[in-house]
């Protein structure tokens, strides 16, 4: 099981970032860099969900804004290790669509709203095989914060 | 023809690690079929099983995508680099009922929605949004009215009071028909009317510690109109033990108090006020008398902080206490600071829980004809006869001499006749037990607490000290 490294901060930032997108889906990029066992987050970078429609349960991240976000990275010596968006009312598990739509590699991070509250954050990667995903270790004291700060 | 490929990280690991791979093609596509027929494991990645390119896969040509261009015929000339760039896509599954305003709601709501504070989005959060608005009276009417007119989703009232005359003049969710009724059932109705587009959950019972934050943890936003301080006491340190904003508001007389409290942001009502005010000081509305119209400016400003806080809109009256005279129709404004050292919401308090708001309040239990202790005097006894407190006054003594002498009013019920005749007792009722001096009363009233009959108490010196010291007409034997 891989492992998420990522901080109290960086997840409360994104669990505000989902409750203020609520009842949209709000998303963002992960950079950081990856280690032998473990990914480690180390900036957050919130981009605004660029679909036009069904912004409630699709969120979209333009290429143009994936580059930019990747020059971004590689200035800093980073790279792009994952994306964070959120579920209102909808568990934190990678949907079909999710999976259709994803990269091996990278930990996709769902942040689960009931509402405008955060009730479960989990991190996922796509198998090989782009037939499931498997989840990822995400640091539970970290997570503990995230959910007291969003009650 | 001489093109790379630049790999993004993701994909190394299916190039060997290679960040970028030498392709030749004239276009677009060849290339990528080259970069493909390099590395298989690349293709279902890149490519549906249909073999056409996923659709979040795109290709930039020289920092352009080549949709703009000619998509997979563009062509390419020697030195050119490809780069591989996802968008990132995906998102919840659908639902049945994506949350949208339906023609009657945009309707109802049409000058919300055409304000950009408001607008859909806006409207969208007052319909997800989860309120409490504690107490149906004064305050919760205007607080009821508006936010069900505003469209808050699903609106809890909580009340346990039945509408009576003397709420007419400030409770404008009842009319003269809602007379006599309990007030939540009254006001569900009325604000049904107002909004049929919401849920309107009814909380008929007593708020207190037991049962406050199992109610508040369902909602968003608890709203205080209550009218006296254990319950204000209550609601705040239930918002602050479960992190969330209360917007409070109070009234006496012509002056009214509005602000959000609010641990995990600002200042909670404790900061304010540490302790309660000593019980009597602070008159209620129903001691005091208030103006009509006033609970209806308050309630209002309450409502208006609410509505501000689901949809974001504005600066919230968090850390500001506003304080209005409707003599002087004057609004002052208080900033308010976190008391570093709140019991409840510093950075370490030193209360965890809920406690007992009426004793912290100093309202004890109510104080009807309640019996201390074991014994009471032939004095208390007289003054209690004299003022017409109900009592049963029991005698224990054996049948002669009950005949000898007697104290007015008693019921004879000889002890050793006692546990076949409990019967005869009201286990609710204040008993004096009498016998001539004691001894056999007090045998009696260990038996009669025993059997839960909590409020028998002793006579002390029992009918012989009555006569000595109260009666003279009642022989001594």
């Amino acid at each position: 099981m891989s492992r998420l490294v990522i901080s109290p901060r960086h997840l409360q930032t994104i669990g505000r970032h989902a409750m203020a997108s609520y009842p949209d889906e709000c998303c963002g990029v992960l950079i950081g860099r990856a280690l032998d066992d473990s990914t480690v987050v180390e900036r957050l970078l919130s981009v605004g969900n660029e679909r036009q429609d069904s912004r409630h349960n699709r969120y979209l991240i333009s290429p143009e804004t994936v580059l930019a976000a990747q020059k971004e990275a590689r200035a800093l010596g980073l790279d792009i290790v994952g994306y964070y968006h959120s579920h209102p009312d909808h568990p934190a598990r990678p949907s079909d669509f999710d999976r259709e739509h994803a990269w091996p590699w990278v930990s996709y991070l769902i942040v689960s709203l009931e509402g405008r509250r955060v009730v479960d954050t989990r991190s996922w990667r796509l198998n090989d095989d782009r037939a499931s995903f498997d989840e990822e270790v995400i640091d539970q004291a970290a997570l503990g914060i995230l959910h007291k700060e969003a009650v | 023809m001489g093109v790379t490929i630049q790999i993004p990280t993701p994909l190394r690991r299916f190039t060997g690690d290679q960040a970028e791979v030498a392709v030749s093609g004239a276009t677009v596509d060849e290339a990528l079929a080259d970069l493909t027929r390099q590395f298989p494991a690349l293709r279902r990645h890149l490519y549906t099983d249909d073999g056409a390119l996923r659709s979040f896969v795109n290709i930039f040509l020289n920092d352009e995508d080549v949709r703009h261009l000619q998509g997979g015929q563009t062509p390419l000339t020697a030195g050119d680099a490809l780069l591989i760039i996802p968008s990132i896509a995906g998102g919840a599954p659908f639902t049945l009922s994506p949350p949208a305003l339906s023609p009657a709601e945009i309707r109802h709501y049409s000058r919300h929605l055409i304000m950009p504070e408001v607008g859909t989005t806006g409207q969208l959060k007052l319909k997800a949004a989860k309120v409490l608005t504690i107490g149906a009276g004064g305050l919760g009417s205007p607080l009821g009215l508006y936010l069900a007119a505003a469209g808050v989703g699903t609106l809890g009232l909580v009340d346990f009071d039945v509408v009576d005359e003397s709420n007419l003049h400030r409770q404008v969710l009842f009319g003269r028909s809602s007379v006599g009724r309990p007030k939540i059932q009254a006001a569900t109705e009325r604000l049904r009317d107002v909004n049929p587009h919401i849920d309107i959950v009814p909380h008929e019972m007593r708020l207190d510690s037991s049962n406050a934050l199992e109610l508040f943890k369902d909602y968003d936003i608890i709203v205080d109109g209550t009218d006296n301080f254990p319950t204000r006491y209550l609601v705040n340190d239930a918002c602050v033990l479960l992190g969330k904003p209360n917007v409070y508001g109070s009234i006496f007389r012509f002056e009214g108090q509005v602000s959000i409290f609010w641990g995990a942001r600002g200042p909670c009502y404790r900061c304010l006020f540490p302790e309660p005010p000593p019980p009597g000081l602070v008159p209620s509305c129903a001691e005091g008398g208030v103006l009509g119209v006033l609970p209806g400016i308050i309630g209002s400003l309450q409502a208006n902080e609410v509505i501000k806080l689901i949809v974001g809109a504005g600066d919230p009256l968090i850390g500001r206490l506003v304080l209005f005279d409707a003599l002087k129709m004057r609004f002052r404004e208080l900033k308010l600071r976190k008391d570093p050292r709140c019991p409840i919401c510093s950075e370490h308090p030193t209360q965890t829980g809920l406690i007992d708001y009426e004793q912290f309040c100093g309202i004890g239990p109510q104080e009807e004809d309640t019996v201390e202790g074991f014994d009471i005097s032939v004095d208390e006894l007289k003054q209690r006869l004299d003022t017409g407190r109900p009592l049963t006054l029991l005698d224990v003594r054996n049948p002669q001499e009950f005949e000898i002498a007697r104290i007015d009013g008693a019921l004879l019920i000889p002890l050793h006749e006692l546990r076949d005749r409990l019967g005869e007792l009201d286990p609710a009722a204040t008993i004096v037990v009498h016998c001539h001096h004691g001894p056999r009363s007090t045998q009696a009233v260990h038996f009669l607490r025993q059997m839960g009959f909590s409020r028998a108490v002793n006579l002390a010196g029992g009918i012989n000290a009555w006569s000595l010291e109260i009666d003279p007409a009642v022989p001594q034997y």
